[in-house]
């Protein structure tokens, strides 16, 4: 099993007035063996209501597909700001995508979800394929996955 | 050029190509398979369908509906999702839906090859080459048959060529459809054209946020017909934020799931529609029937590859290479080769080797070089093809205007050679054409015209003696272009006939021969010792021991009839036609098939008049041993005297029996007032005329003296119908095969 591993430097996000203090974390999603080709995966932040916040990684290069993220695409509005940089190629099938990613301290334990949509070509589209609390106690704790994802996790 | 692009490209991409043609043959079937299954009702709105499905799927997340008519549904209930192919009638389910898993795999080959990127682009550049490859294609062909309207008519050449030809006749519509189509979606793949798949309705910023309303009640669902419908999602429940995504065929919407009012609708542009016809014109979704013509069409591909690569091999092969190629100025002899498929190069290479051994000095040249520098050599020789419908080959294109401006040189002379199929109306026009232009020019003539049919080595010796005598020593042109591989045979039956005459004749009949003893176990698995496939009318090359040059002999036999069976007259001094007559049954000989389409009775109901004499009954008897459907057969057969020579006479009393010949008129010119063939049927100009007119055809197989005087007297005999051989020729109804 191969896994994608990627790094990615918030630095211009950081700077924003609020998000002081930032962490790494690690996000790891394994897909499940369905047929059919890579998966397009958002990986975002929203609040409990569902309302986005912030885009944390998006595997899938090709952003005419991105309109199937459909929540994440309606959230943060296809605005590619929201995504420069944070991006990798799409996962395929039974592989696991493995990146880290900077998050803002202010977002954990403050009622925020981790959430991830997905879709893949001639499938279904899954908004919130994974919903998962941000919380210190949540990480290191597997969920699973509605659409193709198998098990989500992050580690900080 | 034409020709070296089409050549070129076809190499480059013959692998791919094969590829790509066979995976979109098989991909092809799909949406003729999805569209049996399929029926849609008609005044459906999606709000109503929409309802139906959730009834049965509280959980559904999605409905598509597929461009043949299928309507899917993904669902979740609790942990478990799924998709299932539902009735649109009824909203209940038909069965799990999954793309065969064996059509996903054949589509990610056809469209990247396992690759990726790399393979992507790898199949857009076969697109494209395949785009140049089919339309250069199509303008050779027309040209090869001389237009449009001759599209349809018989092919020239050799096996592969005409092969190839024909395949391509069939398919290169829609190799050329799928071609464009597919460079364009190719394009759009990596984004050097757009797709307007970008042209997204902008999401709203805020919805009205109420009590939501069940699908089957929203006023914009209702407002939209299921026959629109391309996918409907539906929002995540318990998030009042969330709206329906509408997709229909004009465009994409958002609606909002509690006022149901349509929000942010935005109608496709140009650009997108165009690429959702143009991906319908690839796939075939939604239009199966094109689909499985594409396919069909595709399926041409491996074909047109593989003889495509035989044609040009056989061409590269019979490249010029002239070896001790004197300069222009000094020569002597000056040959001018006009060759489309450079098998006149091999003709002149003959002579020119030839004419050097006697002592010449030899410049060979394409026509189209020829000038004022060749005005020194005492003999010009012309040996030409004609290309398509009576126009000049590749190499002599230029060679007519030329010689307008090469004043001719009194001390030489020409001669010119041509080289055709006498089966087409324009047999050798262009070497007349050429041989008329030298004379009008003012240069000397010093042989005639000569004119040879399908190559034979026979006529080009006959020829080269000709030419021998003009320069005054002996020349000896032996030479026969590459033939088939040989089929070992061994002959089971000999029927002869008049015996006691000088030059009597021979029914031969032989099966294939059967592997010696010594052969070992695994040749005498692998070896074929069947008939190779022939049909009556066909040719058979046989070569005497110790020859090069075949000689051929029509079949009177199809291989169906389980026999190889020729008619052979021992000719007086005849090396081939002694050796073939005096063999005994279970003696072997070899000899190759030689198809001879053109020779065959026409599909159909229409009356077939066979004419012919001595031999040339062989295959006129086969046409009748297989005319089981017992359409009308008129055989006019000349022969020497009914006593000795009555070939097939047996057979042909059985035929009449039975019906699968309707009438025998035969012509004996050895016995008491003695008539020819061509009598017989002056005789019986009615029946002939009535025959005509009712859209018969004719058969003529014989010596070429004899076809001649059956043209002249079929000739008078169609005078009254204001119709003549040449006009019944150029439709196919009178075909020869003289010898």
């Amino acid at each position: 099993m191969k896994n994608i591993t990627a790094c990615a430097c918030l630095a211009g996000a950081l700077a924003l007035p609020g998000f002081v203090q930032a962490r790494p974390v690690t996000l790891t999603a394994q897909l499940k063996n369905y047929a059919g080709n890579g998966a397009y995966l958002a990986v975002y932040v929203t609040d409990a209501a569902g309302k986005y916040k912030k885009t944390l990684w998006v595997a899938g290069k090709k952003t005419k597909y991105y309109k199937h993220l459909s929540d994440w695409a309606r959230g943060s509005g296809l605005n590619a700001g929201e995504f420069d940089g944070i991006s990798g190629a799409s996962v395929g099938s039974g592989k696991t995508l493995k990146v880290t990613v900077e998050l803002a301290d202010t977002l954990i334990d403050a009622g925020y979800e981790i959430r991830v949509d997905s879709a893949a070509e001639d499938g279904r589209d899954n908004p919130a394929d994974v919903r998962t609390p941000l919380s210190k106690q949540g990480a290191g704790k597997p969920v699973g996955g509605r659409g193709y994802v198998k098990s989500f996790i992050y580690d900080m | 050029m034409l020709r070296q692009i089409h050549s070129l490209a076809g190499l480059i991409s013959a692998l791919l190509v094969m590829l790509i043609g066979l995976t979109g043959a098989v991909l092809s079937i799909n949406p003729a398979l999805e569209r049996l299954a399929i029926s849609v009702p008609a005044g459906v709105s999606v709000a109503e369908l929409a309802g139906r499905v959730v009834r049965h799927y509280p959980g559904a997340e999605q409905i598509q509906r597929t461009a043949s008519g299928t309507i899917i549904v993904y669902y979740s209930a609790g942990d478990v999702s799924g998709v299932d192919r539902v009735d649109p009638s009824s909203g209940m389910a038909i069965a799990p839906y999954a793309p065969p898993a064996y059509a996903r795999w054949f589509k990610e080959l056809h469209r990247s090859l396992f690759l990726d990127t790399p393979g992507s682009a790898a199949v857009g550049i076969t697109a494209l080459l395949m785009l140049l490859v089919s339309s250069s294609g199509l303008f050779l062909l027309l040209k090869r048959v001389g237009g449009w309207r001759q599209l349809a008519r018989p092919l020239h050449g050799n096996r592969s060529q005409r092969w190839h030809a024909a395949v391509a006749r069939f398919a290169v519509a829609g190799l050329l459809l799928s071609a464009v189509t597919g460079s364009y979606m190719s394009a759009a793949t990596f984004s050097f054209i757009s797709d307007g798949s970008q042209d997204e309705p902008d999401i709203p910023a805020t919805t009205s946020g109420g009590t939501p309303l069940p699908a089957a009640r929203l006023p914009a669902l209702l407002a939209t017909s299921l026959a629109d419908l391309r996918e409907l999602s539906f929002p995540l429940a318990g998030d009042s934020s969330a709206v329906y995504t509408l997709r229909i065929r004009q465009g994409d919407a958002y609606v909002d799931q509690s006022s149901g009012a349509l929000l942010a609708f935005r109608a496709h542009s140009n650009v997108r529609e165009s690429f959702e016809l143009i991906y319908q014109l690839h796939t075939g979704e939604g239009l199966w029937w094109l689909g499985l013509i594409l396919g069909l069409s595709a399926l041409g591909a491996p074909w047109l590859a593989v003889t495509g690569i035989a044609v040009w091999w056989q061409r590269q092969r019979a490249k010029p290479r002239i070896a001790n190629n004197s300069a222009p100025a000094s020569a002597d002899c000056v040959i001018l080769v006009g060759s489309e498929n450079n098998s006149t190069w091999g003709f002149a290479r003959a002579l020119h080797d030839a004419l050097r051994q006697a002592g010449q000095r030899v410049h060979t040249a394409p026509m189209n070089q020829f000038s004022s520098r060749h005005n020194a050599a005492r003999q010009l020789f012309i040996l030409t093809a004609t290309y398509g419908d009576g126009d000049a080959p590749a190499c002599a294109t230029h060679f007519l205007t030329n010689v307008a401006g090469i004043a001719p040189n009194q001390a030489a002379s020409y001669a010119v050679l041509g080289f055709g199929d006498r089966q087409f109306p324009t047999f050798c026009q262009f070497a007349q054409e050429v041989d008329a232009a030298m004379a009008a020019r003012g240069w000397r003539r010093s042989l005639e015209l000569a004119l040879i049919d399908r190559q034979s080595p026979q006529e080009f010796a006959r020829w080269g003696s000709q030419v021998g005598a003009l320069l005054g020593h002996e020349l000896v042109l032996d030479y026969a272009p590459a033939h088939p591989h040989t089929h070992a045979l061994q002959l089971r039956e000999r029927i002869a006939y008049g015996e006691e005459e000088h030059d009597p004749t021979v029914v031969l009949r032989f099966i294939a021969a059967p592997l010696p003893a010594s052969a070992g176990w695994l040749k005498s698995r692998l070896a074929r010792h069947r008939l190779p496939r022939f049909e009556a009318g066909d040719l058979a090359g046989v070569m005497a021991p110790g020859s090069s040059m075949p000689r051929f002999y029509s079949l009177a036999s199809g291989s169906g009839d389980g026999v190889l069976e020729i008619c052979v007259r021992k000719q007086p001094g005849g090396v081939c036609s002694s050796y073939l007559y005096h063999l005994l049954p279970g003696d072997r000989i070899e000899a190759f098939i030689q198809p001879n389409p053109q020779f065959r009775p026409a599909l159909g109901k229409a009356p077939v008049i066979l004419i012919g004499a001595g031999t040339g009954i062989g295959p006129l008897a086969g046409f009748i041993r297989n005319n089981t459907g017992q359409h009308p057969m008129y055989l006019y057969w000349g022969g020497r005297h009914p006593d000795s020579d009555f070939l097939y006479e047996p057979e042909l009393r059985n035929y009449l029996a039975d019906r699968r010949l309707t009438q025998l008129h035969t012509a004996f010119s050895r016995v008491t007032n003695g008539v020819h063939v061509q009598t017989r049927l002056m005789e019986d100009a009615d029946n002939m005329r009535r025959l005509i007119a009712d859209d018969g055809q004719v058969l003529v197989c014989g010596s070429r003296a004899m076809a001649a005087s059956v043209r002249q007297a079929m000739d008078q005999i169609l005078a009254p119908l204001k119709l003549d051989v040449a006009a019944l020729r150029e439709k196919g109804r009178y075909r020869e095969d003289v010898f």
